[in-house]
């Protein structure tokens, strides 16, 4: 390689982190670093009125199973916070089964449209998944509300006598969960179906297959990146949840996301609340890398596309 | 006799199915809409139209400074991070794959990665820090919190537009004695200008929509206009909060219509 | 010297890549192109000559050698400093602007006058019959008419050299042929040096000066289209130019001895004989030189016949018979037959 190339290329990389780098100082600033910051403080110890006490402590990541007795200082397993945990595992799995029981039949039936339609169903998909969350949520719980929609209707219809309570329990943050993440998984099952070769169906069919057949034998495992890629893409909010639970499941149904706010509002426990955080963000990070792995394996085996 | 042809993308019960879905998804939205102009005060029982919501929403001094608020941080923020993503796209499309490349891309993508309450909490620890050292309390912390989780939002619209963008254009023009800030003004910036505005938009409407990382980063006094509605919750609900929402709503279609026509495909 | 060379090229390399996935695209290129030329850079594709001319305007930076244009080193100098214009293969067309902006753009780079970018804007789309489309975007055009509209831009600033790389390889058949009347026509009238790449062989014959074909990143040869024609140096400009017959011989008294035995004179240096199917004619069996060859196949194509023969030594060759109007040539699959060489068509190549 002569000078000239070689300093060309030199340039080029120099003036690439150039280009990139006010960016990056923003998002160190803003974004990244403070998770940095973060682990730092999960280790310390809890200031009396919020913040932290210098100091190294393992009681932010103790208090994540276990709470000290007042009295006698001795651990033991703290079963609210496993309420806790379990539900929001609970209530992201099945939100995730029933988004894709919903799901999967609208993006096949967007994706078996000609183009025309296609393009007008997939736009009133995409509406939804860009319009604010919080409206969103507040839309369905208008709805559920005690003097909400639902509940006039039956009244006047004279079919209940007083209004059923449907607000403020898991089940509202379930359906309200369903409802606000059910774009995100209908894209990605849309864009694996739209690759999907009609053909196949008809060799299929030729070669005896029921509908059911069909559906469980060829379609499904073929499409398979697209669901994997759908379940992570609503499994991983579902989990961080915190509008959704603080404005459909009231106080009393918290989920992980309000438990952390919990410790920087009345909890005042800021080190308990950054360990619950890292714990989220470990188990996300898992999720993604579950899901890279996935979609690489689709793509490099299999036959097909 | 009608011909019944045996489709074989039909599979039963999926087009009920996704009827059902599309009426769930809308029914909603839509009551929210038709009820915030409703006469009366209920958010059920409809007593004729009204803009009397709106009215009030407008003389809600708290609404109008939120309103004020939010748009003063997605017009900021909306900019910052189409600047900063422009740049970024520019120094890591289009050329030879450089040393540290992917610390790039995973530092840009970090945010979409990252769940928000988790972002939240540690610029909430971290700025915390800084307001206490600094003793500076204004609106320079949600607009930076704002154009850094906007950045990812505007860097891959304009990175889709270069990387479509034919490469001997650029070339061509330092032919015809273009110096590289000449070739940068009269021929990359103007092909570029729709991914950049598409960029704007989706980033502005990001911004807009945010709850939690405002919720957390604020200092008393900064309510966003979503902040707010998430504060009126205790209240008895009036068609107030949906006049509020539906002007958000409006906001928002209004710019994603804009991004659409800009990154449709010519032809 | 006569004259100071419009381009030079000194012993260039051009390297892609490292290591073992390095690949050599030009290797030790020496080449001088007189002022006015026409000059045409022919080779299969990835023989290395885009790269040659990407390398004279600027685009990429030689391994090795030197680059001058007028005389005057440019190795180092970028492509926005360099008194050449290249018409891309793509046109590469600014869809943003229009075609006068199109057109006009180098000299608005250049800082010229508005009354200067004006006037010499109009002459150029004069110059290509198209100042009727000076408003319309790119987009709207043809694309014989952007083809004209790149030849406009790239000639507005009047450059030293203009590179032109494939520009008609876009075109269909007819509007090629004009094409190429037309660019020989701008060059005719502008003076200017065209350096034209092509893998075209037949417009590369019709078109230039000179020819410089190019193979495996190496220059072959350089010469008139006649003397490649008829005097190629190697194997591959034989048989990249047009057909031919390659035949091994040896040095004998008198001549050039074939696998047959029969002796024939012959031009050059080498031990390959080459000789075109043209040049091979029907002869008495008595005459000096006649080789006996039996006819394999014939294959009709209306003007002529080729008569696929095969030697005593089991050589094969193709001779291309002339048909006597509306006539036969009395020749049959199977039959045996006498050939011979016009004289001087013969050459000897290397490998």
């Amino acid at each position: 390689m002569s000078r000239a190339e070689d300093q060309q290329k030199k340039a080029s990389a120099r003036n690439g982190w150039l280009l990139s780098a006010p960016a990056l100082a923003l998002l160190i600033f803003a974004a990244a670093g403070p998770l940095l910051i973060m682990v730092a403080y999960s280790f310390m110890v809890k200031g009396d009125y919020g913040n932290v006490k210098w100091g190294f402590s393992w009681d932010g990541w103790v208090g994540i199973l276990f709470e000290r007795d007042i009295f006698d200082g001795t651990l033991r397993l703290a079963s609210a916070h496993l309420v806790i945990f379990l539900r929001s595992v609970k209530l992201s799995l099945l939100t995730t089964i029933i988004v894709f029981g919903f799901g999967f039949p609208t993006a096949w039936f967007i994706a078996t449209r000609n183009p025309r339609a296609r393009a007008i169903w997939l736009f009133l998909i995409t509406i939804p998944f860009w319009t604010n969350l919080l409206v969103r949520t507040f839309a369905i719980g208008e709805i559920l509300r005690t003097e909400g929609l639902i509940n006039t209707l039956l009244l006047r219809l004279g079919i209940i006598d007083a209004p059923l309570q449907m607000l403020y329990n898991e089940g509202a943050v379930l359906v309200g969960m369903a409802y606000v993440y059910l774009p995100l998984m209908v894209l990605p099952l849309f864009a694996a179906i739209e690759q999907f070769d009609m053909k196949l169906l008809e060799a299929a069919y030729d070669l005896y297959a029921s509908r059911f057949k069909v559906l469980w034998h060829v379609i499904l495992p073929i499409v398979r990146p697209g669901i994997i890629a759908g379940s992570i893409l609503v499994f991983v909010p579902s989990l961080g949840a915190y509008v959704t639970p603080r404005v459909l499941g009231g106080g009393k149904n918290m989920m992980i996301g309000n438990f952390i706010e919990l410790q920087f509002g009345q909890g005042r426990n800021w080190p308990l609340g950054a360990a619950l955080s890292m714990t989220l963000l470990v188990i996300v990070s898992i999720a993604l890398l579950f899901y890279v792995r996935a979609i690489n394996r689709g793509a490099k085996g299999g036959g097909h596309g | 006799m009608a011909e019944r042809n045996f489709e074989v993308s039909r599979l039963p019960g999926f087009a009920t199915t996704a009827i059902i879905v599309f009426i769930i998804l809308y029914l909603p939205i839509i009551t929210l809409m038709v009820y915030s102009f409703n006469g009366g005060a209920s958010i059920a029982l409809w007593e004729g139209f009204s803009l009397r919501w709106y009215e009030i929403a407008w003389n809600n001094d708290a609404v109008k400074s939120a309103t004020m608020r939010s748009l003063t941080i997605a017009a900021a923020a909306s900019v910052i991070s189409t600047v900063l993503a422009s740049m970024a796209a520019l120094g890591t499309t289009r050329r030879d794959k450089f040393k540290g490349q992917t610390v790039i891309y995973v530092l840009i993508n970090q945010p979409l990665m990252v769940p928000e309450i988790v972002t939240a909490v540690a610029l909430l620890i971290f700025f915390a820090a800084v307001k206490v050292a600094t003793g500076y309390q204004g609106l320079g912390y949600l607009i930076a919190a704002h154009s850094a989780f906007c950045i990812p939002f505007a860097y891959l619209p304009i990175r889709a537009r270069l990387e479509g963008m034919d490469l001997t254009l650029e070339v061509a023009a330092s032919d015809l004695y273009a110096s590289s800030w000449q070739t940068f003004t009269n021929v990359t910036l103007p092909l570029l200008m729709p991914g950049v505005l598409a960029g704007a938009m989706l980033a502005f409407v990001i911004s807009l929509d945010d709850v939690i990382i405002t919720e957390f980063v604020k200092s008393g006094g900064q309510d966003t206009l979503p902040t707010y509605m998430l504060g009126q919750l205790r209240r008895a609900i009036t068609p107030e909060v949906n006049a509020i929402s539906t002007a958000l709503l409006g906001l928002t279609v209004v710019m994603l219509t804009a991004f659409f026509l800009l990154t449709r495909k010519k032809n | 010297m006569t004259e100071r060379a419009a381009v030079t090229a000194e012993s260039v390399y051009k390297v892609f890549g490292q290591g073992a996935h390095a690949v050599h695209a030009l290797e030790n290129v020496s080449l001088s192109i007189q002022q006015g030329e026409f000059f045409t850079l022919l080779g299969p594709s990835g023989c290395g000559k885009t790269t040659l001319l990407r390398l004279i305007a600027g685009f990429e930076m030689p391994s090795g050698g030197h680059i001058l244009l007028d005389g005057q080193d440019v190795t180092d100098l970028p492509p926005n400093k360099r008194p050449v214009n290249t018409v891309f293969q793509s046109y590469a067309l600014f869809p943003h602007l229009s075609v006068r902006q199109n057109v006009g753009f180098a000299l608005k780079m250049q800082g010229r006058p508005k009354a200067e970018i004006d006037g010499r804007t109009e002459q150029m789309m004069a110059l290509v019959k198209l100042e009727s489309m000076a408003d319309r975007k790119v987009a709207q055009l043809s694309g014989g008419q952007q083809q004209r509209v790149a030849l406009a831009r790239a000639l507005a600033p009047q450059p030293k050299v203009l590179l032109l790389d494939e520009p008609l390889s876009a075109l269909d058949l007819k509007l090629r042929k004009e094409m190429q009347v037309e660019l020989k026509r701008l060059q005719t009238e502008t003076g200017i040096t065209f350096v034209f790449v092509t893998h075209d062989q037949e417009e590369a014959l019709t078109m230039s000066d000179r020819i410089g074909v190019m193979s495996a990143g190496k220059l072959q040869q350089v010469a008139s289209p006649r003397d490649i024609y008829t005097a190629p140096v190697n194997r591959f400009v034989a048989n990249f130019i047009g057909e031919t017959n390659l035949l091994p011989v040896t040095a004998a008294k008198g001549g050039y001895q074939l696998g047959c035995g029969v002796i024939v004179s012959a031009d050059g240096n080498g031990s390959t004989l080459s000789i075109r199917p043209e040049q091979i004619r029907v002869a008495d069996s008595k005459a000096k030189g006649a080789i006996e060859a039996r006819v394999t196949n014939l294959v009709y194509f209306g003007t002529d016949v080729h008569a696929h023969l095969e030697l005593g030594d089991g050589a094969k060759m193709v001779a291309r018979l002339p048909l006597p109007p509306g006539g036969d040539t009395g020749l049959m699959r199977g039959s045996n037959i006498c050939v011979d060489f016009v004289p001087g068509a013969a050459r000897l190549i290397g490998e």
